[in-house]
């Protein structure tokens, strides 16, 4: 009620205004004066306010600047972030700097010249040295600017060195699952036509791949009894029918993901990446040590995500069809970053910043980063639960891991994020 | 570039005065003269732009105080979409996505250039109008329809489309993974069309009327500088819209079609989807190709207009004319080969984000000496403070603070951590969005005259800019810092993220600005449609102007000139030159003996 009481007053407001101002008009019309002459009352005042809005400008800003400079980002918590935090100020400089000399003489200008009929305005087409001079001063800044700048783009975008660990960010709406490499080193490889309930990355390895098939099986022959016995609505039925004949296409394209695995695994053994996956762990959760580098792949399953970790200053598209990557290496742990910003509370945040549906505004996951004992302890609790159990529980226990690692070793680590073309 | 041979098509036409009276209908509705033309885009236009305002306050509200009811959104939303008042999260994004389309294509693009190039390309250059006024009509009522269209989107089941107004797929794709990417994308997609049509209608009829249509001895040199923007504007839509529409009917295809262009390896509602062998990211490198261009299509005419107006309203030359029309050039080329700075992050190989970066930053030179002239002509100028020459100052000043934020966003590795933030938000909607609605307001308080024979009020527009101008820094400027934060754009709330508690109460600064920034528009509207009717009549030159418009009748007529057409002799920026008794000298008056020309 308040608010509309507010709302009338603000429209009576404006209706005044404007009749206040065609009173004027029309006294000013009695007066012989012409809505186009431009009184020098009219002039001074607005060059006065030309002169009074530059300090309101400015003492805006630099409250911005004092009130909220606390609650900007904390101290970037990655080694790339350093120096991009550091080059982001040496930009600033130069244009907090280029901001201020160029609205002083925009605004002091203009309420400085004012109209006055006694004098003329200076005659003054062109000047070609003054051009030349202010085409060459920003030309020289913005080449050391861009210098600067892709000095560090080359950096951050240069491939992870064979040393960083992997991790997989998986996008879907509206979460995030990381995936973690197992005992061996290497993530195994993906299909989307895998993800299910139970293998919700859609890892390919045999079991997942005939699980996926049986499931499949049982769902067509239910959808195809239904077709023959049930009473259905023409749409309803279409859609039933289409639906059939999509669970058989990808049926079928699954029998040759089938082929290309086995063959897969014939010609390359361990290192195929068919044969990473079971080891995998599949996770909730994101923990990172600190001072190690990771490379981080990151894919979608339905639209395009953004993988954001503000804090580390690191970004990446999600988008489905592509891994997309980004290296990093932490350099302050959760708990540290909790002493700087004297917030018990806080967390490393990983959100997704590209627009992705209704719950766009709450896709998030926190980033535990600690120091390497504390990750491995953690890593080995995970590892506990697989993405699949290994197969033969009475086999030697300590032979597979064993077996695995060592090959790992011996291919040099190579990526295991292959897709596998359909 | 000799003196035109313009006359075979406008002679025809001219002198013996052909009054055959006119239908109400072929005057006013299905009108082929650029002036009544002109007309119906710019109340277009403001239509839209109110649809788009309200847009802004409702989604404004919710980010100032989330989950709070308001009677101001059941009344727009009804139960549906704002229950009890409170914005539902699709309708937020269903707002944004509808309120950055009809901002940025139907005000700024259709309403700008729709509005100036129809009016002022025929005055300025001395033609009787268009090429062809039957294709400008069509341009016109393809801009009509689109607007019906878009609004009809809004009433359709599921909302509106609410992708973004960048419309990415696969989440346009999908009507799946969100309502809006139905029916309402669906019309989303058909009111571009159209409005590409329209577009392309217009754009190939501005520029063969400059460049065929000028009245003798209006060199391409002489041409005022609203006549260089709107044309290389004309010329940046025709190359860089039809590949928007290319985007947009693969984009149907893949919706309705089955195909693949843009899709593959999607699970979405528990079912893997056919789609294989596509890319997303292929639609964002089609609609950038227009969607960066478009910037400069909606910037180029503002600033056009605005170097008309600070030169004739500072009674001085504008500084470097030819350094301006290079820079228009330098803009309008360099704006074809900057688009990837909108992908650094979508995964594009880097080393094509360094060349996007360098192209990129090299548009600041161009911009930096049009600040730089335009600071220069208001030096020991004599400055008339009108409300357009308000407004054009306010148009340099944003576009000084907004272009600076440009650098960071240009540069790769700053761009990561700002990318889709705030920051962003308040970069564009300062130097796109408010410089290009201040050149329009300038146009509109300049051209009043001409388009309509009265004068608007002055006063209600000295209230409307200070308002305006106040509003609008208070508005975006502290949309940086809630930006730097590291606050995402496009979030319905962020009352989920305990990490920019710091910054959300600038939101509520932010909206009380938005809401005062409205009303402000309230006067303009009011002062536009009063002016219209019972505004004082307008003499034929009132703001003392050389251009060759300000040489026609106040009333309007047929062939814009009722004797033969104008025959120029100098450069458009003869004010105060030496010699002269008055302060200006039109562009018709012969130069005299031993004068030099500028």
């Amino acid at each position: 009620m308040t608010k509309l009481l507010i709302l009338i007053v603000v429209v009576l407001g404006i209706l005044a205004v404007a009749q206040l101002a065609r009173v004027y008009e029309l006294t000013s019309r009695l007066r012989g004066k012409r809505e186009e002459d431009i009184s020098d009352s009219d002039n001074r005042f607005n060059g006065r306010m030309m002169w009074l809005f530059l300090p309101v400008y400015f003492g805006f800003f630099l409250w911005l600047c004092i009130a909220y400079k606390d609650k900007m980002l904390p101290v970037a918590a990655s080694e790339h972030g350093a120096e991009t935090d550091w080059l982001m100020d040496f930009n600033w400089w130069i244009l907090i700097i280029t901001f201020i000399i160029t609205n002083i003489l925009l605004f002091w200008f203009a309420g400085k010249y004012v109209y006055s009929k006694d004098r003329r305005a200076f005659w003054q087409p062109h000047n070609n040295k003054l051009e030349l001079a202010w085409t060459i001063a920003p030309a020289a800044v913005l080449a050391v600017i861009i210098i600067y700048g892709l000095n560090s783009w080359a950096k951050i975008t240069a491939p992870a060195s064979p040393d960083a660990i992997q991790v997989e960010l998986y996008a879907k709406q509206f979460d995030w699952t990381a995936r973690y490499p197992g005992a061996d080193g290497n993530l195994g490889a993906t299909d989307f036509r895998l993800i299910n309930g139970t293998n919700p990355l859609g890892i390919v390895t045999r079991e997942s791949v005939a699980a996926r098939l049986a499931e499949l099986d049982k769902e067509i022959s239910g959808a195809d009894s239904t077709l023959a016995h049930a009473i259905l609505a023409e749409t309803k039925s279409h859609e039933l029918t289409d639906q059939v004949e999509r669970m058989r296409r990808n049926k079928q394209r699954i029998i040759n993901l089938r082929t290309l695995m086995e063959q897969d695994i014939i010609e390359k053994g361990v290192a195929s990446p068919y044969t990473h996956g079971a080891d995998d762990v599949v996770i909730k959760e994101f923990h990172l040590p600190v001072r190690q580098e990771v490379k981080v792949l990151i894919r979608s399953q339905d639209v395009i995500h953004s993988a954001y970790l503000p804090h580390l200053r690191a970004q990446m598209n999600a988008v489905p069809g592509m891994t997309t990557t980004i290296k990093m290496t932490p350099t302050i742990t959760t708990d540290s970053m909790r002493l700087v910003t004297k917030n018990e509370a806080f967390d490393f945040i990983l959100l997704c910043n590209k627009i992705c549906g209704a719950s766009h505004y709450n896709m998030q996951m926190p980033l535990v980063v600690t120091d390497a004992a504390a990750h491995d302890a953690w890593y080995a609790e995970a590892m506990k639960k697989p993405f699949q159990a290994p197969p033969a529980p009475p086999a030697p226990p300590v032979a597979v891991p064993v077996d695995s690692a060592a090959v790992a070793a011996a291919a040099g680590n190579t990526v295991a994020q292959a897709q596998p073309s359909h | 570039m000799g003196a035109t041979t313009a006359h075979a098509h406008a002679a025809g036409h001219g002198h013996e005065a052909h009054h055959h009276e006119e239908s109400f209908i072929s005057k006013y509705v299905f009108s082929h003269d650029h002036k009544m033309i002109s007309k119906q885009f710019l109340v277009t236009a403001i239509v839209m732009a109110w649809v788009a305002v309200i847009m802004s306050l409702l989604f404004r509200l919710q980010l100032a105080w989330p989950g709070e009811g308001f009677a101001f959104s059941s009344f727009f939303l009804g139960e549906k979409w704002a229950p009890g008042g409170v914005l539902d999260p699709n309708m937020y994004l269903a707002l944004v996505t509808i309120h950055g389309t009809i901002m940025v294509f139907f005000v700024l693009t259709g309403g700008l250039s729709g509005t100036f190039a129809n009016l002022l390309i025929p005055l300025q250059l001395g033609a009787r109008d268009m090429a062809s006024g039957f294709i400008n009509m069509l341009s016109y009522w393809f801009f009509f329809l689109s607007s019906v269209v878009m609004l009809a989107s809004l009433f359709v089941e599921g909302g509106p489309a609410s992708s973004g107004w960048t419309v990415y797929p696969p989440l346009s794709a999908l009507p799946k993974a969100i309502p809006g990417s139905g029916a309402g994308m669906t019309l989303w997609l058909v009111s571009m069309t159209l409005f590409i049509a329209s577009s392309l209608m217009g754009g190939l009829n501005y520029v063969v009327t400059v460049l065929n249509l000028r009245t003798k001895g209006m060199k391409m040199t002489r041409m005022p500088l609203t006549m260089w923007a709107l044309f290389l504007t004309a010329v940046l839509g025709i190359l860089s819209f039809p590949v928007l529409l290319s985007a947009a009917l693969l984009l149907l295809l893949d919706r309705s079609m089955g195909t693949s262009f843009y899709l593959s390896d999607i699970h979405i509602a528990g079912e893997a989807l056919d789609h294989s062998g596509g890319s997303p990211v292929l639609f964002q490198h089609l609609f950038w190709f227009l969607g960066h261009p478009e910037v400069y299509i909606v910037l180029l005419p503002a600033l056009g207009i605005t170097s008309e107006i600070i030169s004739t309203n500072a009674r001085k030359p504008i500084f470097g004319y030819r350094a301006m029309i290079g820079s228009i050039l330098a803009i309008g080329f360099l704006s074809f080969i900057v688009w990837g700075h909108h992908m650094f992050i979508t995964g594009m190989n880097p080393f094509l984000g360094s060349v996007f970066v360098f192209t990129t930053l090299l548009i600041a030179i161009p911009s930096a000496v049009k600040v730089f002239n335009y600071i220069t002509t208001l030096w020991r100028g004599n400055i008339v403070m009108t409300p357009a020459m308000l407004f054009s100052i306010g148009l340099v000043a944003t576009f000084i603070a907004g272009g600076l934020t440009g650098i960071i966003l240009a540069d790769s590795a700053l761009d990561i951590n700002v990318h889709d933030t705030y920051f962003v938000v308040a970069h564009f909607h300062i130097v796109m969005g408010m410089s290009a609605i201040f050149g329009m307001f300038a146009g509109i308080y300049h051209w009043f005259p001409k388009m309509y024979g009265k004068m608007m009020n002055t006063k209600m527009g000295y209230a409307h800019f200070w308002i305006t101008f106040v509003c609008a820094f208070g508005v975006f400027f502290p949309m940086h810092f809630i930006g730097l934060a590291g606050a995402p754009r496009r979030y319905y709330s962020y009352s989920e993220f305990p990490m920019f508690d710091g910054v959300v109460d600038l939101n509520v600064l932010v909206t009380i600005f938005a809401i005062i920034g409205a009303l402000a528009q309230v006067i303009f509207t009011y002062n536009f449609f009063y002016s219209v009717f019972r505004g004082p009549k307008a003499v034929q030159n009132p703001w003392k102007s050389n251009t060759l418009e300000w040489t026609t009748p106040v009333e309007h007529i047929h062939g814009n000139w009722p004797g033969p057409l104008p025959v120029v002799h100098r450069w458009p920026y003869d004010y105060s030159k030496p010699g002269k008794a008055e302060d200006w000298v039109s562009q018709i008056t012969p130069l005299e003996h031993g004068e030099e020309e500028h």
